[in-house]
């Protein structure tokens, strides 16, 4: 097991700029997520991990060593697809101990190997079956047997539940963080889906247009987003942005929305008038008849024991999450009030938040 | 029960649909055989019948057409044959009745063996460069791939033929008309280019992890290669070497011009086939019966490859 540092690692394409100077540190047994919209580089920085894309420059250790330009077969990973990649001519149990046959290991070895995997995967009645018939989940963890059964230094899974329907992906969740659990393998997983990644991660890695926007645990992702378009591409519904133009002082927690003023955490750096946006989580919105920002329901999604709100106000389209027993009805004008200490505050122009009270302690990206 | 009407599929075709496509198909294969089962049966009629009118569909049986194929013979006088000792074989004996008698083998043979040899020897070689070829237009990122996919595909615009006659000069220039060699080089040349694009579009459906996943666990890519894309690739090889081995087989023009003598390909030999008095038609159809065989072997034994590998990633499993 062994810790991954990537530093200032960059990767073109002709003239595609795929991943521009990422530098990150994944340490011993953590489980990192990259996380990001198709094309933002968070696959291309994995298969440079791997070493199945050289960097055009930029460097990769992998437990101290640089293996920036070594094969992919001497860097001791494994790598889980997304189409899992499973040899169609080989049954179960030749796919799970390829990899020990590639590298010689002994007969009876690779037979107590294999069969302890299936063990940890609960696949042994599958060992002689042929790989073909198998469900996606099973294909899967045929898959990741494969993986796991060279016992390397750490796993690179590339979107390795897209391809399985919703409920196998769920229930696959549960095994890989346990897995991981178990192992305590470091762990680098590539993924679009945010609730995937705030599953299992134990830090992720947000990115866009092949730079790191934010590198955090999931939480500080989700309470305090280093930019705008992390606020934005995660959480279901994302959070709301209010433009409004204003300036900060040091120290200062109101701001103005819509000629309504607004508390938020106190701010800590200054910023001269500029067009700036207020971020609200949609959790984060109660209603009020008297006061706060006004605006008019157009809609509600139930969805239990809460309900999605959206409200038309001025400055813009407003997702609240209430609980489900608010009434509300399409056409009710009402006032929204924010709480106060969970608000992010964003410049417009840099998409980058204002350094607030909220923000203290945390890491940017 | 007796109330419902059957339901009828909307795929499956009913049963007059099926009927009246099983007899085209019959009619067609009809048609298409008929010339051939007539070369079969002429190989063994004798001289006489084979050229009759009106044409003999069922003649006595002989094999004089292949005696013919594969020996030289010379006609004698009956007081020469009187002294002969008795004939020692069947074949002896059937050309005796003729007056002639058999002094040495026929050049078919050889003729024969240096089209298996030209054949399969270009088929393997066009199959051997198209594969790595495809597999690196496949999976490596190639300046100007796709130029260079047309400028392969280019060379089969104008029918090979057109440029005869500077191959010609040149083969004659290079030492390499009128041999195995230049044969092989010259129909390979013809070939690599239909393997190369069929064989890109065999390789473009097997997904790049299965080799990507065999590096991971330690295979170079050159192992890779072998054992994890060459399996998979195998129904588009089969099925590209058949295309090419038809051509080569066949191939008649160049054959004609380039050959003359050593390296000369059973398809200008066979229809030159003289015998006393003109053609020996008996041994022409009994070369072409046998030059039909090797063909339908190798494609019988990949027939299955052919349909799939023609029908290949037409349907997205």
């Amino acid at each position: 097991m062994a810790e991954i540092r990537v530093e200032h690692l960059h990767k073109t394409f002709g003239t595609f700029t795929a991943v521009k100077d990422s530098s990150f540190t994944v340490h011993d047994g953590e489980f990192f997520v990259m996380l990001g919209p198709s094309g933002c580089g968070k696959t291309t920085t994995l298969r440079m991990i791997a070493g199945l894309e050289l960097p055009t420059s930029g460097q990769i250790l992998l437990g101290g060593e640089d293996v920036t330009f070594k094969r992919a077969a001497d860097r001791d990973i494994a790598f889980v697809f997304q189409l899992f990649a499973l040899y169609p001519h080989m049954s179960v149990r030749q796919n799970i101990g390829f990899p020990l046959k590639c590298v010689g290991t002994p007969k009876a070895e690779i037979k107590r190997r294999v069969e302890e995997t299936a063990r940890i995967l609960r696949i042994t009645p599958l060992l002689d079956k042929s790989v073909s018939g198998l469900s996606g989940g099973d294909r899967q963890r045929v898959a990741l047997g494969r993986s796991i059964v060279r016992e390397p230094m750490c796993f690179l899974m590339d979107e390795p539940l897209g391809a399985l329907d919703s409920e196998f992906r769920t229930l696959m969740c549960h095994e890989l963080r346990s897995l991981h659990d178990r192992l305590k393998a470091t762990t680098v997983y590539v993924t679009h889906d945010q609730l995937e990644a705030m599953a299992m991660a134990d830090k992720i890695a947000v990115m866009n247009h092949g730079v790191i926007e934010q590198f955090a645990t999931p939480q500080e992702i989700y309470d305090h987003p280093a930019t705008m378009f992390v606020a934005d591409f995660i959480g279901s519904p994302s959070m709301n942005f209010l433009a409004f133009r204003g300036a900060l002082a040091p120290g200062q927690q109101a701001v103005t929305v819509d000629g309504v003023e607004v508390a938020v955490p106190a701010a800590r750096e200054a910023r001269a008038e500029a067009d700036l946006v207020l971020g609200v989580r949609p959790e984060h919105i109660r209603f009020v008849s008297d006061g706060g920002v006004r605006g008019e329901v157009f809609g509600a999604e139930y969805l239990g024991t809460t309900q999605i709100v959206t409200v038309r106000t001025a400055g813009g389209t407003v997702k609240a999450r209430v609980p489900a027993t608010v009434p509300v009805a399409t056409g009710d004008r009402l006032g929204l009030a924010f709480n106060g200490a969970r608000l992010s505050v964003f410049g417009k122009e840099d998409g980058r938040a204002v350094r607030t009270a909220l923000y203290e302690g945390a890491a940017h990206g | 029960m007796s109330g419902l009407t059957q339901a009828h599929s909307v795929v499956a075709p009913s049963t007059a649909s099926r009927r009246i496509s099983g007899a085209i198909v019959i009619v067609y294969a009809i048609i298409t055989m008929l010339p051939l089962l007539w070369i079969f049966a002429t190989g063994f009629k004798s001289q006489s019948d084979a050229i009759a009118y009106p044409p003999k569909v069922f003649a006595d049986p002989s094999l004089q057409g292949y005696v013919n194929l594969f020996t030289t013979r010379s006609r004698q006088t009956p007081e020469y044959m009187a002294s002969l000792p008795p004939p020692e074989t069947w074949y002896d004996e059937l050309v005796r009745k003729q007056n002639m008698v058999i002094v040495g083998p026929s050049k078919f043979g050889a003729r024969f063996m240096n089209s298996l040899i030209i054949g399969f020897g270009s088929t393997f070689l066009a199959v051997f460069l198209g594969t790595l070829a495809a597999y690196a237009f496949s999976r490596f990122r190639i300046p100007l791939a796709d130029d260079l996919m047309f400028f392969i595909l280019s060379t089969r615009m104008m029918p090979p033929i057109a440029v005869a006659i500077p191959i010609y000069l040149m083969y004659r220039e290079l030492g390499l008309s009128d041999t195995r060699l230049g044969m092989i080089i010259l129909y390979t040349a013809v070939n690599v280019s239909l393997a190369v694009w069929l064989l890109k579009g065999f390789i473009d459906e097997i997904p790049r992890e299965y080799e990507e996943a065999a590096m991971i666990d330690g295979y170079t890519r050159l192992q890779a290669f072998r054992k994890v894309v060459l399996p998979q690739a195998a129904t588009g090889i089969a099925a590209t070497a058949i295309f090419c081995l038809i051509f080569a087989w066949n191939e008649y023009a160049f054959a004609v011009l380039l050959t003359s003598g050593e390296a000369q390909t059973a398809p200008p030999f066979i229809p030159i086939i003289i015998g006393e008095g003109g053609m020996d038609w008996p041994a022409v159809a009994a070369g072409t019966t046998l030059f039909l065989i090797p063909i339908v072997v190798f494609t019988v034994l990949l027939r299955k490859h052919l349909l799939r590998g023609i029908t290949f990633g037409a349907v997205r499993k």
